[in-house]
Protein backbone atom coordinates (compact mmCIF):
# COMPACT_ATOMS: atom_id res chain seq x y z
CA UNK A 1 0.00 0.00 0.00
CA UNK A 2 2.88 2.66 0.89
CA UNK A 3 5.27 1.17 -1.96
CA UNK A 4 2.98 2.44 -4.93
CA UNK A 5 1.88 5.99 -2.68
CA UNK A 6 5.59 6.65 -2.71
CA UNK A 7 6.32 6.48 -5.77
CA UNK A 8 3.74 8.29 -6.81
CA UNK A 9 4.94 10.87 -4.75
CA UNK A 10 8.38 10.40 -6.01
CA UNK A 11 7.26 10.88 -9.35
CA UNK A 12 4.86 13.89 -8.89
CA UNK A 13 8.13 15.71 -7.22
CA UNK A 14 10.07 14.69 -10.27
CA UNK A 15 7.46 15.84 -12.82
CA UNK A 16 7.08 19.32 -10.77
CA UNK A 17 10.58 19.54 -10.48
CA UNK A 18 11.15 19.07 -14.40
CA UNK A 19 8.60 21.42 -14.86
CA UNK A 20 10.16 24.19 -12.64
CA UNK A 21 13.77 23.47 -14.63
CA UNK A 22 12.24 23.99 -17.82
CA UNK A 23 10.85 26.73 -17.25
CA UNK A 24 13.14 28.69 -15.13
CA UNK A 25 16.12 27.75 -17.64
CA UNK A 26 13.75 28.45 -20.51
CA UNK A 27 14.56 32.20 -21.14
CA UNK A 28 15.70 33.22 -17.82
CA UNK A 29 18.32 31.98 -14.95
CA UNK A 30 16.81 31.87 -11.91
CA UNK A 31 18.02 35.63 -10.32
CA UNK A 32 16.53 37.46 -13.21
CA UNK A 33 13.22 35.71 -12.76
CA UNK A 34 13.02 37.14 -9.42
CA UNK A 35 13.71 40.27 -10.46
CA UNK A 36 10.53 40.03 -12.61
CA UNK A 37 8.93 38.98 -9.93
CA UNK A 38 10.04 41.39 -7.16
CA UNK A 39 8.97 44.11 -9.90
CA UNK A 40 5.25 42.76 -10.68
CA UNK A 41 4.89 42.56 -6.91
CA UNK A 42 6.67 46.51 -5.81
CA UNK A 43 6.91 48.05 -9.13
CA UNK A 44 4.56 47.30 -12.05
CA UNK A 45 1.15 49.03 -10.62
CA UNK A 46 2.61 52.61 -11.32
CA UNK A 47 5.39 51.94 -13.10
CA UNK A 48 3.19 49.89 -15.40
CA UNK A 49 3.66 45.70 -16.80
CA UNK A 50 6.23 46.83 -19.44
CA UNK A 51 7.95 49.45 -17.58
CA UNK A 52 6.22 52.48 -19.57
CA UNK A 53 5.01 54.91 -16.67
CA UNK A 54 2.14 56.71 -16.51
CA UNK A 55 1.98 60.01 -19.14
CA UNK A 56 3.54 62.88 -17.08
CA UNK A 57 2.40 61.81 -13.61
CA UNK A 58 4.73 58.11 -13.19
CA UNK A 59 8.16 58.03 -15.11
CA UNK A 60 9.15 54.98 -17.01
CA UNK A 61 11.92 52.69 -15.94
CA UNK A 62 11.70 51.32 -19.94
CA UNK A 63 14.50 53.25 -22.41
CA UNK A 64 15.00 55.47 -19.06
CA UNK A 65 17.87 57.88 -18.89
CA UNK A 66 17.41 57.71 -15.03
CA UNK A 67 19.13 54.23 -14.56
CA UNK A 68 22.75 55.55 -16.19
CA UNK A 69 22.64 59.07 -14.91
CA UNK A 70 22.18 57.99 -11.46
CA UNK A 71 23.01 54.32 -11.41
CA UNK A 72 24.77 54.46 -7.95
CA UNK A 73 22.00 56.38 -6.25
CA UNK A 74 19.39 53.60 -7.18
CA UNK A 75 19.52 51.36 -4.26
CA UNK A 76 19.20 54.13 -2.24
CA UNK A 77 16.18 55.39 -3.85
CA UNK A 78 14.09 52.11 -3.55
CA UNK A 79 15.22 51.84 0.22
CA UNK A 80 13.81 55.40 0.82
CA UNK A 81 11.40 56.42 -1.69
CA UNK A 82 11.26 59.69 -3.02
CA UNK A 83 9.47 62.76 -2.56
CA UNK A 84 9.82 65.55 -4.80
CA UNK A 85 10.23 66.80 -8.61
CA UNK A 86 12.81 64.14 -10.64
CA UNK A 87 12.85 64.67 -14.48
CA UNK A 88 13.71 61.78 -16.93
CA UNK A 89 14.09 62.00 -20.40
CA UNK A 90 14.06 65.54 -20.01
CA UNK A 91 10.63 65.51 -18.85
CA UNK A 92 9.73 66.44 -14.80
CA UNK A 93 7.66 64.12 -12.71
CA UNK A 94 6.62 64.94 -9.44
CA UNK A 95 4.93 62.05 -6.85
CA UNK A 96 5.84 60.06 -3.85
CA UNK A 97 6.97 56.93 -4.40
CA UNK A 98 7.13 54.58 -1.00
CA UNK A 99 10.11 53.24 0.03
CA UNK A 100 11.05 49.59 1.29
CA UNK A 101 12.42 49.98 4.67
CA UNK A 102 12.60 46.87 5.63
CA UNK A 103 11.17 44.59 3.38
CA UNK A 104 13.29 43.95 0.76
CA UNK A 105 17.02 42.53 0.97
CA UNK A 106 20.53 44.06 -0.65
CA UNK A 107 20.03 40.81 -2.53
CA UNK A 108 16.02 41.15 -3.46
CA UNK A 109 17.27 45.20 -4.54
CA UNK A 110 20.03 43.80 -6.74
CA UNK A 111 17.75 41.22 -8.50
CA UNK A 112 15.51 43.78 -9.11
CA UNK A 113 17.44 46.80 -10.27
CA UNK A 114 19.34 43.91 -12.61
CA UNK A 115 16.29 43.12 -14.42
CA UNK A 116 15.24 46.62 -15.06
CA UNK A 117 18.98 47.49 -16.12
CA UNK A 118 18.74 45.03 -18.68
CA UNK A 119 15.51 45.33 -20.12
CA UNK A 120 12.71 47.01 -22.09
CA UNK A 121 15.67 49.00 -24.06
CA UNK A 122 18.17 49.51 -20.86
CA UNK A 123 21.33 47.89 -21.48
CA UNK A 124 23.31 48.60 -18.38
CA UNK A 125 25.87 46.61 -16.34
CA UNK A 126 24.05 44.50 -13.48
CA UNK A 127 25.11 45.08 -10.01
CA UNK A 128 26.84 42.59 -7.38
CA UNK A 129 25.00 41.97 -4.67
CA UNK A 130 28.30 43.14 -2.46
CA UNK A 131 28.00 46.24 -4.87
CA UNK A 132 24.37 47.04 -4.07
CA UNK A 133 25.25 46.70 0.09
CA UNK A 134 28.27 49.60 0.02
CA UNK A 135 25.50 51.54 -2.00
CA UNK A 136 22.77 51.53 0.27
CA UNK A 137 25.20 52.15 3.32
CA UNK A 138 25.13 56.15 3.17
CA UNK A 139 21.73 55.85 3.40
CA UNK A 140 21.94 53.34 6.34
CA UNK A 141 19.97 50.95 4.12
CA UNK A 142 22.10 47.41 4.31
CA UNK A 143 19.75 44.22 4.77
CA UNK A 144 21.16 41.13 4.74
CA UNK A 145 19.33 38.47 5.87
CA UNK B 1 -22.24 20.82 13.63
CA UNK B 2 -24.06 19.21 10.97
CA UNK B 3 -26.88 21.70 11.39
CA UNK B 4 -24.51 24.79 10.70
CA UNK B 5 -22.85 22.47 8.07
CA UNK B 6 -25.93 22.61 5.65
CA UNK B 7 -27.04 25.87 6.62
CA UNK B 8 -24.37 27.99 4.91
CA UNK B 9 -25.15 26.49 1.55
CA UNK B 10 -29.01 26.24 2.04
CA UNK B 11 -28.50 30.16 2.25
CA UNK B 12 -26.21 30.64 -0.75
CA UNK B 13 -28.85 27.88 -2.86
CA UNK B 14 -31.78 30.30 -2.19
CA UNK B 15 -29.74 33.54 -3.57
CA UNK B 16 -28.63 31.46 -6.47
CA UNK B 17 -32.45 30.86 -6.95
CA UNK B 18 -34.03 34.63 -6.39
CA UNK B 19 -30.97 35.47 -8.44
CA UNK B 20 -32.16 33.20 -11.06
CA UNK B 21 -36.16 33.99 -11.01
CA UNK B 22 -34.36 38.03 -11.04
CA UNK B 23 -32.71 36.69 -14.39
CA UNK B 24 -35.76 34.93 -16.27
CA UNK B 25 -37.94 37.90 -14.30
CA UNK B 26 -35.88 40.18 -16.85
CA UNK B 27 -35.89 38.20 -19.92
CA UNK B 28 -39.91 38.08 -19.80
CA UNK B 29 -40.55 41.66 -19.86
CA UNK B 30 -37.55 41.99 -22.71
CA UNK B 31 -36.70 40.45 -25.88
CA UNK B 32 -34.16 37.61 -25.10
CA UNK B 33 -31.89 38.85 -27.75
CA UNK B 34 -31.38 42.66 -26.21
CA UNK B 35 -29.02 43.04 -23.48
CA UNK B 36 -30.25 45.90 -20.40
CA UNK B 37 -27.99 46.43 -17.48
CA UNK B 38 -29.06 45.91 -13.83
CA UNK B 39 -29.96 48.67 -11.19
CA UNK B 40 -27.44 48.45 -8.56
CA UNK B 41 -27.07 49.99 -5.31
CA UNK B 42 -28.59 49.90 -1.81
CA UNK B 43 -31.81 50.71 -0.35
CA UNK B 44 -31.62 52.18 3.08
CA UNK B 45 -34.83 54.66 2.86
CA UNK B 46 -38.34 53.41 3.62
CA UNK B 47 -40.34 51.77 0.59
CA UNK B 48 -42.40 54.36 -0.98
CA UNK B 49 -45.33 51.51 -1.68
CA UNK B 50 -45.21 47.71 -1.36
CA UNK B 51 -43.49 47.83 -5.00
CA UNK B 52 -41.26 49.58 -4.11
CA UNK B 53 -37.53 47.35 -4.26
CA UNK B 54 -35.68 50.11 -6.22
CA UNK B 55 -31.76 51.06 -4.85
CA UNK B 56 -31.59 54.50 -3.55
CA UNK B 57 -30.79 56.99 -6.46
CA UNK B 58 -27.34 58.61 -5.94
CA UNK B 59 -27.77 61.39 -3.80
CA UNK B 60 -27.65 65.60 -4.39
CA UNK B 61 -23.98 66.66 -4.32
CA UNK B 62 -22.22 69.25 -4.93
CA UNK B 63 -18.35 69.31 -5.34
CA UNK B 64 -15.69 71.69 -7.16
CA UNK B 65 -13.32 70.06 -9.65
CA UNK B 66 -9.86 71.17 -11.06
CA UNK B 67 -10.97 74.27 -12.54
CA UNK B 68 -12.24 75.48 -9.49
CA UNK B 69 -15.97 75.23 -10.75
CA UNK B 70 -18.54 74.13 -8.47
CA UNK B 71 -20.32 70.62 -10.33
CA UNK B 72 -23.72 68.84 -9.17
CA UNK B 73 -26.04 66.80 -10.04
CA UNK B 74 -27.08 69.11 -12.68
CA UNK B 75 -24.00 68.95 -14.42
CA UNK B 76 -24.52 65.31 -15.28
CA UNK B 77 -28.14 65.68 -16.56
CA UNK B 78 -28.52 63.86 -19.64
CA UNK B 79 -25.27 61.80 -19.58
CA UNK B 80 -23.83 58.84 -17.86
CA UNK B 81 -21.12 58.99 -16.24
CA UNK B 82 -17.94 56.95 -15.08
CA UNK B 83 -16.92 57.46 -11.52
CA UNK B 84 -13.91 56.31 -9.10
CA UNK B 85 -12.21 57.38 -6.09
CA UNK B 86 -8.50 58.13 -6.11
CA UNK B 87 -5.89 60.68 -4.50
CA UNK B 88 -2.96 62.16 -5.81
CA UNK B 89 -0.35 61.32 -3.71
CA UNK B 90 -1.69 57.67 -3.91
CA UNK B 91 1.25 55.23 -4.26
CA UNK B 92 -0.50 51.78 -4.09
CA UNK B 93 -3.39 51.16 -6.98
CA UNK B 94 -4.42 54.66 -7.76
CA UNK B 95 -1.80 54.74 -10.97
CA UNK B 96 -2.89 51.86 -12.23
CA UNK B 97 -6.79 52.52 -11.44
CA UNK B 98 -6.69 55.61 -13.06
CA UNK B 99 -4.97 54.43 -16.17
CA UNK B 100 -7.56 51.82 -17.02
CA UNK B 101 -10.20 54.61 -16.83
CA UNK B 102 -7.74 56.61 -18.73
CA UNK B 103 -8.67 53.66 -21.40
CA UNK B 104 -11.88 54.06 -21.13
CA UNK B 105 -11.22 58.22 -21.39
CA UNK B 106 -9.95 57.13 -24.58
CA UNK B 107 -12.78 54.85 -25.71
CA UNK B 108 -15.29 57.83 -25.58
CA UNK B 109 -13.64 60.71 -25.81
CA UNK B 110 -14.99 62.11 -28.84
CA UNK B 111 -18.58 61.28 -27.05
CA UNK B 112 -20.14 64.43 -25.11
CA UNK B 113 -22.81 62.10 -23.59
CA UNK B 114 -20.06 59.71 -21.72
CA UNK B 115 -18.37 61.86 -18.71
CA UNK B 116 -16.04 60.94 -15.80
CA UNK B 117 -15.95 61.96 -12.62
CA UNK B 118 -12.85 61.34 -10.17
CA UNK B 119 -13.59 61.90 -6.37
CA UNK B 120 -10.21 63.15 -4.49
CA UNK B 121 -10.35 60.90 -0.67
CA UNK B 122 -7.78 63.19 0.33
CA UNK B 123 -9.58 66.56 0.02
CA UNK B 124 -7.24 68.08 3.02
CA UNK B 125 -4.38 67.69 0.48
CA UNK B 126 -5.47 67.29 -3.07
CA UNK B 127 -6.48 71.13 -3.64
CA UNK B 128 -7.74 72.35 -6.78
CA UNK B 129 -4.17 72.90 -8.10
CA UNK B 130 -3.06 69.81 -7.09
CA UNK B 131 -5.82 67.75 -8.65
CA UNK B 132 -5.72 70.67 -11.94
CA UNK B 133 -1.93 69.34 -12.00
CA UNK B 134 -2.72 65.98 -12.01
CA UNK B 135 -5.36 66.24 -14.73
CA UNK B 136 -2.69 67.61 -17.09
CA UNK B 137 -0.49 65.14 -16.12
CA UNK B 138 -2.89 62.48 -17.09
CA UNK B 139 -3.33 64.60 -20.28
CA UNK B 140 -7.04 65.40 -19.57
CA UNK B 141 -7.49 69.22 -21.05
CA UNK B 142 -11.03 69.37 -21.32
CA UNK B 143 -12.18 69.79 -17.38
CA UNK B 144 -15.76 68.87 -18.61
CA UNK B 145 -15.35 65.36 -20.03
CA UNK B 146 -13.25 64.72 -16.89
CA UNK B 147 -13.99 65.91 -13.75
CA UNK B 148 -11.48 65.92 -10.48
CA UNK B 149 -13.40 66.54 -7.47
CA UNK B 150 -12.95 67.42 -4.28
CA UNK B 151 -15.54 68.69 -1.32
CA UNK B 152 -15.18 68.04 2.71
CA UNK B 153 -14.42 64.61 3.68
CA UNK B 154 -17.65 63.59 4.77
CA UNK B 155 -19.64 64.33 1.60
CA UNK B 156 -16.68 62.09 -0.74
CA UNK B 157 -17.13 59.05 1.75
CA UNK B 158 -21.11 59.15 2.20
CA UNK B 159 -20.97 59.56 -1.99
CA UNK B 160 -18.07 56.57 -1.71
CA UNK B 161 -21.05 54.66 -0.13
CA UNK B 162 -23.73 55.63 -2.50
CA UNK B 163 -21.31 54.55 -5.56
CA UNK B 164 -20.76 51.17 -4.03
CA UNK B 165 -16.54 51.98 -3.67
CA UNK B 166 -15.15 51.39 -0.31
CA UNK B 167 -13.03 54.35 0.95
CA UNK B 168 -11.82 54.83 5.00
CA UNK B 169 -8.80 56.54 6.66
CA UNK B 170 -6.80 54.03 7.59
CA UNK B 171 -3.01 54.78 8.98
CA UNK B 172 -1.65 51.44 8.80
CA UNK B 173 -1.76 51.57 4.45
CA UNK B 174 0.56 53.15 2.47
CA UNK B 175 -0.97 56.96 1.72
CA UNK B 176 -2.84 56.35 4.85
CA UNK B 177 -6.38 55.35 3.28
CA UNK B 178 -7.90 52.16 2.30
CA UNK B 179 -10.01 52.53 -0.73
CA UNK B 180 -11.38 50.09 -3.65
CA UNK B 181 -10.44 50.61 -7.16
CA UNK B 182 -14.38 50.40 -8.20
CA UNK B 183 -15.38 52.13 -10.87
CA UNK B 184 -19.06 52.97 -10.50
CA UNK B 185 -21.38 53.55 -14.26
CA UNK B 186 -24.19 56.07 -13.44
CA UNK B 187 -27.18 56.62 -15.76
CA UNK B 188 -29.14 59.51 -16.63
CA UNK B 189 -31.68 58.83 -13.86
CA UNK B 190 -28.48 58.66 -10.90
CA UNK B 191 -28.71 54.83 -10.88
CA UNK B 192 -25.84 52.94 -10.72
CA UNK B 193 -25.74 50.77 -13.53
CA UNK B 194 -22.34 48.93 -13.19
CA UNK B 195 -19.56 48.15 -10.48
CA UNK B 196 -16.21 47.11 -12.23
CA UNK B 197 -13.13 45.95 -10.72
CA UNK B 198 -10.54 49.06 -12.08
CA UNK B 199 -7.48 47.16 -11.51
CA UNK B 200 -8.30 44.48 -13.33
CA UNK B 201 -8.47 44.58 -17.30
CA UNK B 202 -10.83 42.30 -18.01
CA UNK B 203 -13.54 43.99 -15.72
CA UNK B 204 -12.78 47.17 -17.14
CA UNK B 205 -12.76 45.69 -21.05
CA UNK B 206 -16.58 44.82 -19.46
CA UNK B 207 -17.51 48.51 -18.62
CA UNK B 208 -15.92 49.29 -22.28
CA UNK B 209 -18.24 46.94 -23.51
CA UNK B 210 -21.40 47.89 -20.97
CA UNK B 211 -21.33 51.58 -22.13
CA UNK B 212 -22.91 51.56 -25.44
CA UNK B 213 -25.71 49.24 -24.04
CA UNK B 214 -26.83 52.19 -21.46
CA UNK B 215 -25.87 54.43 -24.05
CA UNK B 216 -28.83 53.15 -26.69
CA UNK B 217 -30.77 52.50 -23.29
CA UNK B 218 -30.92 56.32 -22.73
CA UNK B 219 -31.31 57.49 -26.28
CA UNK B 220 -34.45 55.57 -26.68
CA UNK B 221 -35.17 56.72 -23.46
CA UNK B 222 -35.39 59.90 -24.83
CA UNK B 223 -36.89 59.23 -28.01
CA UNK B 224 -39.56 57.88 -25.97
CA UNK B 225 -39.51 60.96 -24.51
CA UNK B 226 -40.02 63.35 -27.22
CA UNK B 227 -42.95 61.58 -28.96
Amino acid sequence: MSWPLSLLRAGAVAAAGLLLTTSVTGCFSNKQNEGAKLYQTHCASCHGDQGEGLRRLIPPVAASDYLVKHRNELPCLIRQGLNGPIVVNGIEYNQVMPGHKTDLTDADIANLLNFIQQNWGNHNPPYTVREISELLAPCNGSIIR
Amino acid sequence: MLHSFFRVPALFLGLMLTAGFGLFGCSETTPPQEERLSILGLKRTAPTSPSDTLPDPIPSFTLTNQEGKTINNQTFAGKVYVTDFFFATCPSICPKMQSELLRVYEAYKDNPNVLFLSHTIDPAHDSIPVLRDYAERLGIKDASRWHFATAPHDTIFNLARAYMTGAQVDKTVQGGFAHSGTFALIDSKRRVRGIYDGMEKSQVDLLIHDLPILLKEEAEAKQTAAK
